[in-house]
């Protein structure tokens, strides 16, 4: 055997490894058993069913995109600021600032959770929504920074340069030139932090209040009991939501993408 | 346009990032620093001042220091899995002519977007008592009784280095793609074996991937506390579990805070370290 048939087969079973748990998380939650677990005895819907009729995960579904919704809008629109300032402007103190603006991701989400919620509630504000989405916009912030910057740096600036040798102001230029140039990075910052956010459970688990569920916590407080059917099928539909919407994203972005070149 | 004007406007559209980064992060951490010097009181509301129990007590009661040794070791091992199991589909895929890379590209990335909780729980399925692994070998009769398989350090490692090595496998793509193939094709023309080529040439330059997906790797799985409580059992605690449990569980404010502290000095010296070797922009490129 050469040593490149050993690679590909070793890269095979890696593959193998990475999906094989999730096609079973699919595969078992068609299990019409009682038990999430094998064997599998037939096959039916009736587990979506049951999530369909159960209150508390609609609602985990309703809180989990609202806040999802909310930190893409938010970190999208300070992320497209700051590497606007970072890439087309030269300052004191910018690679400081480029620093720190990707400390959130290198600060342990535990200790960054830790932090939050003890300084904003010595600040007297309760566990609640708008503490989850400021946690959430800040460890989503330096992911859509690092992917905006890396669009901006590739377009050329002879463009805006053009704009604004023709009479429009700043804001104009942004508006009518850098934004729509811009958009593929812009459609992938808010899908990006959608799901962070949306996937987050380290911090979440902190900051939410009692009472409030987001999915994945939800499926952690389900856990508990037992891996139920009910699971298996949450799971399948959070992998399909989950891997769906990236999927449409990036094939919306490369269709602008070849429109506008 | 006025000079001045244009200088200010980099901060003006800074601000509101900078703003949310040091209200959010420094400013809290800075707090929580303070807030471990405070003391928790029976009655409700933690007293301030400087009282040095809590680090007294987080410094020498080798229950901590224990604890502290077990989350680095598990962390450790997860990163030299994920460098073994990462490296080489990495290669694989950087090196392969066929048409299939973006396919491939995409299966590598599309792990990212799956639920961490739903990955971690799907082993459930498969190492449970009635899982898949134990169903089929009572099937075939190889065992008699239900293997253990969940609940120990193995089976946290093993959702661990299930969770990160989506990111060590992207860290040394990009680096290998970004090796210049005119290189190697100079160092087999000198007489260079593949594995000589490999060794000198490609395992060098990619050095920076496979640094940059390690710290990724070691610091991701340090500072986790949801695998511990999925796929461990009661003695599976790792240090993130304890900051967890003084802070959620005992409401010891003051204890959670000086754990928490001596989580991000270790990590964070980690994170120094790795910056003067490599530097923190090599992580940016995996975004590009």
């Amino acid at each position: 055997m050469s040593g490149w048939s050993i690679i590909r087969l070793f890269t095979i079973v890696v593959y193998g490894f990475m999906f094989l748990p999730v096609a079973i998380v699919v595969l078992l939650s068609f299990n019409s058993s009682q038990f999430g677990s094998f064997p599998m005895e037939g096959v039916s819907l009736r587990w979506f069913g049951e999530l369909w009729n159960n209150d508390a995960i609609i609602r985990a579904f309703r809180v989990s995109f609202m806040l999802g919704a909310l930190t893409a809008i938010t970190s999208t629109v300070l992320g497209i600021l700051a590497a606007l300032a970072l890439v087309r402007y030269r300052f004191p103190g910018k690679s400081v600032i480029s620093t720190l603006m990707i400390a959130p991701i290198l600060v342990p989400e535990v200790v960054l959770a830790v932090a939050l919620l003890l300084f904003l509630r010595w600040l007297d504000m309760p566990k609640s929504f708008p503490l989850l989405l400021l946690g959430h916009v800040i460890f989503t912030l330096p992911f859509v920074l690092l992917v905006v910057q890396a669009r901006l740096v590739g377009i050329r600036r002879d463009y805006e340069e053009a704009a604004l040798s023709l009479g429009a102001n700043p804001v104009q230029t942004f508006f009518t030139i850098t934004l729509p140039l811009l958009m593929p990075a812009v459609l992938a910052g808010l899908l990006f932090a959608f799901t962070i956010s949306f996937d987050d459970i380290t911090g979440t688990m902190f900051w939410k209040p009692g009472g409030v569920e987001t999915v994945p916590t939800q499926i952690f407080a389900m856990l508990r009991n037992s891996i139920s059917p009910e699971i298996n099928a949450l799971g399948t539909v959070m992998i399909v939501l989950t891997v769906a919407l990236p999927l449409i994203g990036m094939a919306l972005a490369r269709r602008m993408a070849a429109r506008l070149r | 346009m006025d000079g001045r004007a244009s200088a200010m406007r980099p901060w003006l559209l800074l601000s509101p990032a900078l703003a949310t980064v040091t209200l959010l992060l420094v400013v809290p951490v800075m707090f929580i620093l303070v807030y471990s010097f405070w003391l928790r009181t029976a009655t409700g509301a933690d007293t301030s001042g400087f009282h040095l129990d809590n680090w007294i007590e987080v410094l020498t009661d080798p229950f901590y220091r224990d604890i502290l040794f077990k989350t680095l070791r598990i962390a450790l091992v997860t990163t030299l899995f994920c460098i073994v199991l990462g490296y080489v589909p990495a290669y694989f895929i950087a090196m392969s002519r066929t048409g299939n890379k973006t396919l491939l590209l995409l299966l590598l990335i599309l792990p990212f977007w799956i639920s961490y909780i739903i990955r971690t729980m799907s082993w459930i399925n498969i190492l449970g008592a009635s899982g898949g692994l134990n169903s089929l070998l009572l099937t075939l009769g190889i065992i008699s009784e239900p293997m253990r398989l969940l609940y120990n350090e193995g089976s946290v490692i093993l959702g661990l280095v299930h969770f990160l090595l989506p990111f060590m496998v992207l860290n040394v793509y990009v680096s290998l793609e970004a090796i210049d193939r005119n290189l190697l094709d100079a160092a087999r023309s000198l007489g260079a074996s593949d594995l000589q080529a490999f060794r000198e040439v490609t395992l060098p330059l990619s050095m920076p991937g496979l640094a940059a997906g390690a710290l990724l790797c070691f610091v991701l799985s340090a500072g986790t506390y949801i695998t511990p409580v999925v796929l461990g059992g009661p003695r599976d605690a790792m240090f993130a579990n304890l900051v967890f449990d003084a802070i959620i569980t005992q409401l010891d404010w003051p204890l959670g805070s000086a754990l928490s502290i001596v989580l991000l000095v270790v990590l964070g010296s980690v994170v120094l370290v790795y910056n003067r070797l490599v530097g923190v922009g090599q992580i940016a490129k995996s975004f590009g």
